[in-house]
């Protein structure tokens, strides 16, 4: 096998020198009725082209990967500089092992301390961890922080959020003793109001809103912060689309007290959902509250400057049951990523990316409302994301548009919420040009007035 | 000399300033197409006051030159896996192929979305099946999802599914008299943080003076009748195989508890044996270990959840179901045509844990490592990895104290007991060895064995490097006896010496803030 340095012979030399008869005496602590008698039944090994090749094949019959895409719904199709991909591929970083030798360790650390400070930036918060999973167990972690923060149990959740991020929190939180429950958002304005938070009451530790939503409606966070603090209860803000920092008046600035985000959107592959990067910012006074690494700034004998894991105090490898989470493994050269994104980007590379994308989403929706039968069903200002009611079955049509005009065209929102029959929510980013944008229009036009050809 | 002139003794790489301390208005690093749309006044698409008010300031403006020098420089001051031996006990370091990179990144699979339609993905869901197929029958347990993101996230994640089932089994009422998770003292300290998360109290088992668990102690805990589950490391944290591996799972089901793996050291295990074959129930295997994919500085990991078919109804949603064959058979379109569904039916399941389906990049290079080892080689690289350490274990006896006479698996422990009589501890011995070249073992882990020194070679390291390894090890402990100061100084070799940790912990400084902007270093690092 060629990734195992010694050779038949070194390996029986070894043995030799060590005492032990055969390989198979290696393993005598194991009892003898327990020890594989056969071979696995796993393929025999493949050489490096039979097994490219296999993967190229296989990886044809995802035809969607190829095609003109407006889906986002959590995950964002953003152009990535070339550069990112070199500078984390580089061995130093990824094949490196968390940072807990700090003085062989100083390249992951400090691209950890920057990336801390590129999300408080972004966010507008004080402090912010070394990454989470993705957003959807941020979310979770938020919320059972909350309880710590508040020592109060109830927890309300806008349903405007991402479905997906609403199940992982409704797992994460099952046998914390903390009542999750949902309140309904403006089916006219696709927001949350702070009216339909009836529920809050001096028993609730927080109140959990997404914005952009999973609508693509921009929350009024201002209002539900307001509405929070005057019960006591903590805001925490939920961002699928991390592009929006770039555009929109940062969570911090609105009175949030946990920012979590899904931070795919900075130079992160699709991939099929995963390897993506939560960020999670908060404030000063919570620092011990946070779940995970934590880089901090420290000094050496002499004075000089370099970064350590700190606060780790509060990490399961110290404290155990009583670990602000459980995680340790999080997202870091993923988070690697995020930050030489936004470094090459930089503070006017985000803002105009963030321009294009509400310029061209702006763009596609005026033309898709156009069309006759199309309309808009929500009236809140979005950024790159916007619901469509279709004339007919969004599912079907949006099956059609891939089938004859090899385009997806959004997401269908019946995947998630039956009674949204023909809604889809459709998402375009820098990535999309005029051109496909103009495709999608006409071949919603097309689609929507004939019959299919195969059925 | 002409004082004009300032004289750079060092490369400027170990002096590489924070990214924001180089930022220059002005400069920029990225390139767009001009917008091809018509443009809209901003405020009448986004009221004000929902916009950005503080234009990202403090955000870096750099070029592109200036981050590829910024990041490249500060890479060179990690060690990695391709640097060399990364000897860290229960992490298993082994290299990092390439060729799974490479296949990662195929567009076909890079620039999927999540939510594209299932039939859209099938080569997606296929990969996800096949390497579900594989995990099971390298563990012996059928049951499997793919989606926790991490080893720790897959123990929450297991021990849920624990939970469900008893509750499923015994009705909400007795099982709520079942809430102890049996965790032995030698165990990682994730191990008791999701047993938490899932509502568990955390009793502790001991272990035995040879490093074992405790059979009477488990018994004696077993007898109190509210025990859900025991959470066992198999080989243990000490990398000693638990032989009595049968009996304890005997004892934990005849009291009606479940028994937990983790399978952070299943490089000992491929090939060789099978948590399935022992009486485990649940297990989590760390794709960035033991199936090599890369640990990039703190993850991504993959912890897949494998269990029998009696806790399969318990595991997340969406299940990745193969179906019959469709009609292409006919049309001649390749001899395997079944079709890969999402399953979301199952009333029982524990819920989601994550969005979509799990760090899918790490599963394609987890299958690519499978299938490029095959059956042999899985085996081959089992055998190398425990050869290796047993060969540590062999040359290190002599200098070092090791704590525990069975032969080690995987890993093997040392304590710092000799040496410590000079007054030279664990950590001094770890910082002694980054100027001999490696990296350090795991240190002080397990917690019952008094500064002890973990040490997990992996098979990805040869025997010459073993022999340096060895010699550089027992070069430490003469210098510990014949010139302390020299150890517990180390290191001496790096471009910053051991930094002032609690200082950090006590006045956290967890960003940079542009107040501090202080152009001049506070000392010219040293050569």
């Amino acid at each position: 096998m060629r990734y195992i340095p010694n050779s038949p012979d070194e390996r029986a030399e070894m043995l030799r020198q060590i005492g032990v008869a055969s390989i198979e005496n290696l393993f005598d602590s194991i009892p003898e009725d327990l020890r594989l008698r056969q071979d696995l039944k796993v393929p025999a090994a493949l050489s490096e082209l039979e097994l490219l090749a296999k993967f190229e094949q296989t990886a044809a019959r995802n035809p969607a990967a190829s095609r003109i895409s407006f889906l986002g719904g959590g995950a964002y199709a953003h152009y990535s500089p070339t550069i990112v991909d070199h500078l984390t591929s580089r061995s130093e970083f990824f094949t490196a092992y968390t940072p807990y030798q700090p003085e062989i360790s100083q390249g992951t650390l400090q691209a950890i301390f920057e990336f801390q400070t590129l999300v408080c930036q972004l966010t507008g918060m004080e402090i912010a961890n070394a990454s989470m999973y993705d957003g959807s167990t941020a979310l979770a972690e938020a919320v059972l922080m909350a309880e710590r923060i508040t020592k109060r149990s109830k927890v309300i959740v806008s349903s405007a959020v991402h479905p997906q991020y609403l199940e992982v929190a409704h797992t994460y939180v099952q046998h914390a003793g903390i009542e999750l429950r949902e309140s309904l958002y403006c089916t006219e304005t696709g927001t949350t109001l702070p009216e339909s938070l009836a529920a809050i009451d001096d028993q609730t530790a927080a109140i959990v809103v997404q914005s952009p939503n999973f609508f693509g409606c921009i929350e009024d966070l201002k209002a539900l912060g307001d509405k929070a603090h005057a019960q006591g209860a903590l805001l925490i803000v939920a961002v699928t689309e991390a592009m929006s920092f770039g555009l929109l008046r940062s969570p911090g600035a609105c009175g949030a007290d946990i920012v979590v985000a899904e931070g795919q959107s900075f130079g992160v592959p699709l991939s099929y959902g995963g390897p993506y990067v939560g960020l999670f910012a908060t404030r000063d006074k919570y620092a011990r509250q946070i779940p995970g690494r934590l880089v901090g700034e420290a000094y050496d004998k002499q004075g000089r400057r370099g970064y350590v894991l700190t606060l780790a105090t509060r990490e399961q490898h110290i404290r155990r049951e009583r670990a602000t989470s459980n995680i340790c493994t999080n997202e870091g050269l993923i988070a690697l990523a995020a930050t030489v994104y936004l470094e090459t980007m930089g503070r006017r590379g985000v803002q105009q990316v963030a321009s294009q994308c509400t310029q061209k989403a702006h763009y596609a929706a005026r033309e898709i409302a156009k069309i006759e039968g199309f309309t808009l069903p929500f009236s809140a200002p979005f950024f790159d994301e916007f619901v469509v009611r279709a004339p007919i079955d969004a599912s079907t049509l949006l099956d059609r548009l891939a089938r004859e005009k090899a385009i997806d065209g959004g997401i269908a929102l019946s995947r998630f919420d039956s009674s949204r029959p023909n809604d889809f929510l459709v998402c375009v980013t820098e990535t999309n040009s005029r051109e496909q944008i103009d495709a999608l229009v006409e071949g919603l036009k097309q689609v929507s007035t004939t019959k299919s050809p195969r059925h | 000399m002409n004082s004009k002139i300032t004289k750079v003794t060092t490369h400027i790489s170990p002096n590489e300033s924070l990214i924001f301390e180089r930022s220059h208005p002005g400069r920029a690093g990225f390139s767009l197409p001009p917008l091809d749309v018509e443009e809209s006044a901003l405020d009448e698409i986004i009221p004000r006051q929902l916009q950005r008010d503080d234009d990202l300031s403090g955000m870096p403006e750099v070029t592109e030159v200036d981050v590829v020098r910024h990041f490249t420089r500060i890479s060179t001051w990690n060690y990695s896996i391709d640097l060399g031996l990364y000897p860290l006990g229960s992490c298993t370091m082994k290299y990092n192929s390439r060729l799974n990179e490479k296949v990662a990144r195929i567009a076909g699979f890079a620039n999927l979305h999540p939510l594209a339609s299932e039939s859209e993905a099938q080569g997606a869901l296929e990969v996800i099946y096949e390497l579900q197929q594989h995990l099971a029958e390298i563990t012996g347990l059928p049951g499997i999802s793919l989606q926790p993101a991490a080893g720790a996230h897959g123990e929450m994640t297991g021990v849920m599914i624990i939970r469900a089932f008893i509750d499923a089994r015994d009705g909400k009422e007795a099982s709520a008299q079942r809430r102890t998770m049996l965790i032995p003292d030698s165990a990682h300290g994730t191990n008791p943080a999701s047993a938490h998360l899932s509502g568990f109290t955390v009793k502790t088992i001991r272990s035995t003076p040879e490093g074992l668990t405790d059979l009477d102690h488990l018994r004696e805990l077993c007898a109190h009748g509210n025990v859900a589950g025991l959470m066992l490391t198999n080989p243990n944290t000490l990398g000693l195989f638990e032989r009595n591996i049968q009996e304890i799972c005997r004892i934990v089901h005849d009291a009606g508890g479940l028994v937990y793996m983790d399978g952070a050291n299943m490089n000992a295990l491929v090939g060789v044996a099978r948590p399935g074959d022992m009486g485990v129930d649940v297990i989590h295997l760390n794709l960035h270990k033991t199936f090599s994919t890369p640990h990039g500085g703190g993850g991504p990991g993959s912890g897949p959840v494998c269990c029998t078919r009696e806790l399969e109804p318990f595991l997340p949603v969406p299940r990745i179901v193969r179906t019959g064959s469709c009609s292409d058979r006919v049309q001649g379109k390749g001899s395997d045509t079944a079709i890969f569904k999402l399953d979301f039916n199952q009333p029982q399941s524990i819920g989601r844990v994550k969005a979509f389906f799990g760090n899918y990049g790490m599963m394609l290079r987890a299958l690519a490592y499978i299938l490029t080892h095959g059956h042999d080689g899985l085996r081959e690289a089992t055998e190398a990895a425990v050869l290796n350490a047993r060969y540590i274990a062999h040359g290190l006896s002599s200098d070092y104290e090791k704590p525990f006479d069975a032969p080690p698996m995987h890993e093997v422990v040392f304590t710092d007991k000799r040496q410590a009589r000079k007054g030279v501890h664990t950590l001094d011995i770890a910082k002694r060895l980054i100027d001999y070249g490696f990296h350090p073992m795991t240190i002080y882990f397990p917690l019952i064995v008094s500064g002890a020194m973990l040490i997990e070679p992996t098979e990805s390291v040869g025997r010459q490097e073993l022999d340096q390894f060895i010699e550089a090890m027992r070069s430490i402990s003469r210098e510990a006896f014949e010139d302390p100061d020299l150890v517990l100084n180390a290191p001496h070799t790096t471009r910053i010496g051991r930094l002032d940790e609690a200082a950090a912990a006590r006045k956290p400084v967890l960003r940079w803030e542009p107040k501090q902007v202080d152009t001049e270093p506070r000392a010219v690092a040293g050569g």
